[in-house]
């Protein structure tokens, strides 16, 4: 037996693991035997009876002793195993494992049987094997509609639960948002344009909230960063700014300097035109260019008619756009409203 | 001659605003609160324009229009919501409605969105426009596009991106240089596009709100 073990050189490290349990495994049930053998030569007389079975059962007690006796330190892996393999290695190990342990208990169940049928202790074990199956189904059928009811009510008590957790969650924070607003709007009744502010922060806040919107979106994302800048100068300046963006893109540093420059553009859009009626923002985010417009209903301005020294525009528009490696164009005309562009092309990088 | 309007929408407050707001404009000729209530009061009334709420209890305005579509397809009506989800605006326009405004719209401006599809035109709101153009962004394979309504022409486009810039159509008109009746033409255009689009972003909205079986 022992002679058709190959050379370790040739046999790979997990194969010879396996090998070498095989090997003890077998020389543990060997010397059991030669044991056995050697008390019946002394004398002690073992029947055949007990002498097979032992034997057997040290081979399958040595299998799962060092199977699971040796589960605290794992053979380390091999250092040349690419990463990717290290998995399909481990679950490949797992199951060899599973298999020899499974051997092992086999071998110690059969050396039990065999001790059983060699003694006679088996002829009667049929009939209670049938009754005690016959008797296990019965018991199954008749308890099988009270676990099912069971696992139903508890299903159904766990769905309760959480109903009524998210309903307290929501009653929360309706009771935080809009009840609060509703008292405040109640309290400046008479002072229109609060009113409408603390209408339009509520609708804001809570169209978020049913989106669900993260509250961290905003520091990640194009089009979140648009919608707080627009939020912000609408809170300050009392003045409606509706924001359309199509498409996204994350918000990196170029990104970040156009909204600045978008913040820039509104809030010039809401001291000068904010009485003529609601700003418009449009924004179209492709990998390749961030296009903004940023557009007002105001009386407009002859762009030649700018003081040098307004530094507002020049500044923190069309010289933060071009910084950044973009561009800030201003259409207006007196009567016809003003419209700021400002383009980001994406020719390095991304 | 003013159109005539019958409103449908399940808040009291709404309707009597519209009804008193709008009352110089158009004829209102009915309202109903709900999809039940709806579809006769249509059906006896014969309006030029439906104001047609989305988010109604019993299917909503996609139900409505749905329902009088079998008897009177001609029917038109304009979606009115306070929701800004892209589904249900999505949902509502391929059910049939001819435009889509928010509720926060202006008097002024709602009565010239009605007559406006009251004479058969459709009704962008900005939101809207930015919808579609979302939609119909990004190629498809070539094999799967049927230019006739998976694409958007770059005059399609451009429109609409001006609609999304907030300028009206008589500005628009202005500034690309064509006529009024032609940026109509271009906002129909997409319209039709829109409802009879198979592309799969127009698709997966329409399932979401079971429109597709």
């Amino acid at each position: 037996m022992a002679t058709a073990a190959p050379s370790a050189e040739r046999t790979p490290p997990k194969r010879r693991r396996w090998r070498g349990s095989r090997r003890i495994a077998v020389g543990v049930a060997l010397l059991v035997l030669a044991f056995l053998l050697a008390l019946r030569q002394l004398g002690l007389l073992f029947p055949d009876a007990i002498v097979w079975p032992t034997m057997l059962a040290a081979a399958g007690v040595a299998l799962i002793w060092r199977q699971w006796g040796g589960r605290g330190r794992p053979a380390p892996p091999p250092t040349t195993v690419p990463p990717a393999d290290v998995a399909g290695q481990e679950q490949r190990a797992a199951v060899r494992n599973l298999y020899r342990g499974g051997f092992g208990v086999a071998l110690i169940v059969g050396a039990g049987l065999l001790f059983l049928y060699a003694n006679g202790a088996l002829s009667g074990l049929g009939d209670v094997a049938l009754t005690a199956l016959v008797a296990i189904a019965a018991l199954g059928l008749i308890l099988a509609p009270f676990w099912w009811r069971l696992a139903n009510t508890l299903a159904a008590e766990r769905a309760e639960r959480i109903r009524s957790q998210e309903r307290a969650e929501v009653a929360a924070h309706l009771h935080d948002s809009v009840l609060q607003t509703l008292a405040l709007v109640q309290q400046r009744a008479s002072d229109p344009k609060t009113v409408a502010t603390l209408a339009r922060r509520q609708e804001r806040e809570l169209r978020d909230w049913l989106r669900g919107r993260p509250p961290t979106a905003e520091r990640e994302s194009f089009a979140a960063a648009l919608d707080a800048a627009a939020e912000a100068v609408e809170e300050a300046h009392g003045v409606r700014i509706d924001v359309v963006a199509v498409g996204d893109r994350p918000l990196d540093e170029r990104a970040e300097a156009l909204v600045a420059a978008t913040r820039e553009a509104l809030t010039n859009a809401a001291k000068f035109a904010g009485e003529a009626g609601p700003v418009s923002v449009y924004a179209e985010a492709s990998p390749q260019r961030v296009q903004v417009f940023v557009r007002d209903r105001g009386p407009g301005f002859r762009l030649d008619g700018v003081p040098a020294d307004r530094r507002g525009v020049r500044e923190s528009i069309v010289g933060r756009m071009a910084r950044h490696g973009g561009s800030a164009t201003v259409h207006t005309a007196p009567g016809q409203g003003t419209e700021v562009e400002l383009v980001l092309e994406d020719g390095r990088g991304e | 001659m003013n159109p005539s309007v019958v409103i449908v929408d399940d808040h009291e407050l709404f309707r009597a605003g519209v009804r008193s707001e709008l009352a110089e404009h158009v004829e209102v000729v009915g309202d109903a609160t709900g999809v039940d209530t709806a579809v006769p009061a249509i059906l006896a009334a014969e309006p030029d324009v439906v104001l047609l709420d989305v988010h109604m209890p019993g299917g909503g305005g996609v139900e409505v229009i749905r329902q009088v579509a079998k008897v009177r397809p001609e029917q038109r009506f304009l979606a009115l919501s306070v929701s800004d989800a892209p589904d249900d605006v999505i949902a509502v326009i391929r059910a049939g409605a001819r435009g889509y405004v928010t509720k926060s719209i202006s008097s002024a401006e709602l009565a010239d969105a009605v007559r406006r599809v009251a004479d058969g035109d459709a009704v962008f709101s900005p939101r809207l426009a930015g919808f579609v153009l979302d939609a119909f962004a990004g190629s498809l394979p070539a094999t799967q596009v049927d230019p006739e309504l998976d694409q958007l022409t770059a005059r399609e486009r451009e429109v609409l991106q001006h609609i999304a810039r907030g300028y009206m159509y008589k500005e628009i008109a202005l500034r690309l240089g064509i006529s009024a009746k032609t940026v109509e033409a271009h906002v129909s255009a997409v319209l039709r596009k829109l409802q009879l689009s198979n592309r799969h972003e127009l698709s997966r909205w329409a399932v979401q709100r079971r429109l597709v079986d």
